[in-house]
């Protein structure tokens, strides 16, 4: 390149750099101004422009101890279970669908689906949620002992990955209320559990995405000569597999861990005071306390900080682990 | 439920020698493998997918009610969606139209006959003719329903609704997105010092909450406090409010979300462009091609399946935007910064619970229709084309 490539090279990415570092800078420094140094207009630089004070840290982790730290524990307690069970079922569903075959006939899914629907409604209609689900597992069998052999066309792999896959197109609010509904009636409304349980169907659908085609690129031999040697399929799986995969691994646990570190509209629905996530207590700061900007840019720093240094840590992996998935998509 | 044979060789032969009660469970285990990795997962995702999505049309189809002690469901049949299309909701849903000019007729009539000519082309070439035209025809009705709706709303006099102010934020975002993202992974593609200091910083608003990016933001964009008030104040604009403004707080809205998205676009197709291979590129340089050249014959090309699944994935996850205009805007001013999801949440919040559901629903058509468009009109080309 000439000098004058170069010169602007840096000069792109550089803009850009400042771009994103800016807005992370403000909040930084607004985090520790005085309402006086927000009102008289804008300050730039502590020490020079105004002098630094600790008052919005202390009010937030002092004043407000319990308020804060409740969401926080929160917070991390869903996305770390729910990002560990995510990836607990979505790398098996992974692995099974590119190792095994699969051939449900469609007209048995097509019963699965059909009582499932009749619990659904039983359930609006005022139903206790365990006799209908009872009742409609019990239909459920019975159809398929009597009736189930009589479908021959069935669905493979394929279909079964792309209806997994396609499930990330799902807009959350198109299945919120229900969920919402459903958690109220097994009484699970505003607890942990119910996030984690949602969290975790949410982030699968990516997980088995990334994870399968990560599987995708190792080799078979060595899967193939430890069965012969009569290695189960688990044991193959959490031996050789697993090990083998812990870049893929890393990245796909820091993007879900990511997704349910800042998930709103979820939690917006299934939480009030219990279960309260971080997202949301800031996003609350807006009705309670108006424009002070001080307290929030303290609470924004507190929930960002942890993922930013993770992400600093697995930049190398998430690259990788990206490119594997738009590369197979 | 599932049936499943085992392909990998790891059920042993069946012998005739009677097994104890842990072997045979053992093999059992062994045999149902399959089974027991795909199930658990497959059963989440119909408790909470599909399952919900039944419930869900079923609401959409319902009135809610509170009654003492209580709430009822009254079955409406398609009131809701009437509603959105034609009653009290279609300003806020579908907008405001202007009235018809000649532009307006020009625009639009140009896009009916692109379309148009899309289906009688299809009618003549494609094999097999009827299901295919059939299908052409579909997404040529929807889609230029779409762009009246978009250019009649868009025009001066004319209001967007919800719909197009998601399809928007969509459409801009990503093509600024992904332009601003090949720049600079081409530009961090380069050999020069410093460049792991870039990747690291350009990641990291992908890793920020949006609740937090949109008060950020809202700090930021303060025209008399925040950072660029002095430049606000030297050009006269201390006192406007782009809060109060409907195509200020689009603006602002479409910008947190390009801060936000662009380092997705630009940590992928960086990686893309990292893995081409360097002997293309140098055959190109040998034979004299300039650098601008080489980029767009050589390298281009070869990242088009990559940015054809980026872009499928960014559009998939735009659609679902609410976090950035409810705390950012508040949907406001009026509802010209509000999103479909957005939308339903304000339906729910008033207890419209019937409302949300058809929202929500229209939502998932909409997504579904541009997905799959997107895939089987762009994407496969795109993506077969190495």
């Amino acid at each position: 390149m000439t000098p004058a490539g170069v010169l602007l090279t840096y000069v792109v990415l550089g803009g850009w750099a400042l771009v994103v570092l800016f807005p992370l800078y403000w909040i930084l420094t607004t985090s520790f101004k005085l309402p006086v140094h927000v009102y008289d207009g804008p300050v730039f630089i502590p020490y020079v422009d105004f002098t630094p004070s600790g008052d919005a840290w202390r009010y937030i982790f002092v004043d407000l101890r319990n308020d804060t730290l409740r969401p926080y524990v929160n917070t991390v307690v869903v996305a770390l279970t729910s990002s560990v069970l995510a990836l607990g079922l979505g790398t098996t569903a992974g692995y099974g669908l590119l190792r095994f075959r699969y051939e449900p006939r469609l007209g048995v899914v097509g019963m699965f689906l059909g009582s499932l629907a009749l619990a659904a409604v039983a359930i609006t209609m005022g139903v206790p949620w365990q006799i209908a689900v009872a009742a409609a597992l019990g239909l459920f069998i019975l159809a398929r002992q009597t009736l189930g052999r009589r479908f021959v066309r069935a669905v493979g792999n394929d279909d079964i990955s792309f209806w997994m896959i396609s499930q990330r197109i799902l807009p959350p609010v198109a299945v919120v209320i229900p969920i919402y509904v459903m958690f109220q009636r097994v009484g699970l409304l505003d607890t942990r559990l119910a996030v984690i349980i949602t969290y975790t169907a949410v982030n699968l659908p990516i997980v088995v995405w990334l994870m399968r085609d990560y599987f995708r690129n190792i080799s078979i031999e060595l899967e193939e000569s430890a069965a012969i040697d009569g290695a189960s399929p688990y044991r193959i799986f959490r031996s050789i597999v697993l090990p083998l995969s812990t870049p893929g691994l890393a990245a796909t646990f820091l993007l879900v861990l990511v997704f349910a570190w800042n998930e709103y509209l979820l939690a917006l629905f299934l939480t009030s005071a219990n279960a309260q996530t971080l997202p949301l207590l800031i996003a609350a700061q807006n009705a309670t306390r108006g424009p002070q900007w001080w307290y929030m840019s303290v609470l924004i720093l507190i929930m960002i900080t942890p993922v930013i240094l993770m992400a600093i840590a697995l930049e190398r992996y998430i690259a990788k682990g990206l490119l594997v998935g738009a590369l197979k998509g | 439920m599932l049936t499943e044979r085992d392909l990998g060789g790891t059920g042993s032969p069946n012998g005739p020698v009677p097994l104890s009660l842990p072997q045979a469970l053992t093999r059992w285990a062994g045999r149902q493998a399959g089974s027991l990795f795909l199930l658990p997962a497959v059963l989440l995702l119909m408790l909470m997918s599909i399952f919900p999505l039944l419930l869900s049309v079923y609401l959409s189809l319902v009135r809610f009610q509170l009654v003492p002690g209580g709430f009822k469901l009254i079955f409406v049949g398609l009131a809701n969606y009437r509603k959105l299309v034609a009653g009290i909701e279609r300003e806020h849903f579908l907008g405001l139209l202007a009235d018809l000019t000649p532009l307006i007729w020009g625009m639009g009539g140009a896009v009916t006959a692109v379309l148009l000519v899309f289906v009688i082309r299809g009618a003549a070439r494609m094999r097999p003719a009827v299901p295919r035209t059939a299908g052409r025809l579909v997404f040529a009705v929807i889609a230029g329903a779409l762009t009246w709706l978009a250019i009649r709303t868009l025009a001066p006099g004319g209001r967007p609704g919800t719909v197009i102010t998601t399809i928007l934020y969509v459409f801009v975002g990503i093509a600024v997105q992904y332009w601003l993202g090949l720049i600079l992974a081409y530009l961090a593609a380069q050999q020069i010092p410093g460049r792991r200091f870039f990747r690291v910083v350009y990641l990291l608003p992908m890793m920020i909450t949006p609740v937090g990016i949109a008060y950020t933001f809202r700090i930021m964009a303060d025209l008399g406090k925040g950072p660029f008030a002095p430049l606000w104040r030297a050009v006269g604009l201390a006192e406007v409010s782009w809060a109060g403004h409907a195509w200020g707080a689009r603006i602002v809205v479409m910008i947190g979300d390009i801060w936000q998205w662009t380092p997705f676009m630009f940590i992928v197709l960086l990686a893309a462009l990292e893995a081409q291979p360097q002997e293309l590129l140098e055959a190109a340089m040998m034979d004299g091609a300039g650098r601008w050249q080489t980029f767009w014959k050589v390298t281009w090309p070869q990242i088009l399946p990559v940015t054809s699944t980026v872009i499928l994935i960014r559009m998939i996850e735009a659609f679902k935007i609410i976090d950035l205009p409810n705390v950012l805007t508040n949907g406001g001013p009026g509802t010209a910064t509000e999103s479909l999801t957005l939308h339903a949440f304000i339906a729910w919040r008033t207890l419209d619970i019937g409302g949300s559901a058809a929202v929500a629903y229209s939502l998932l058509f909409l997504v579904t229709f541009m997905a799959l468009s997107y895939i089987s009109l762009v994407h496969r080309r795109l993506a077969g084309a190495v």
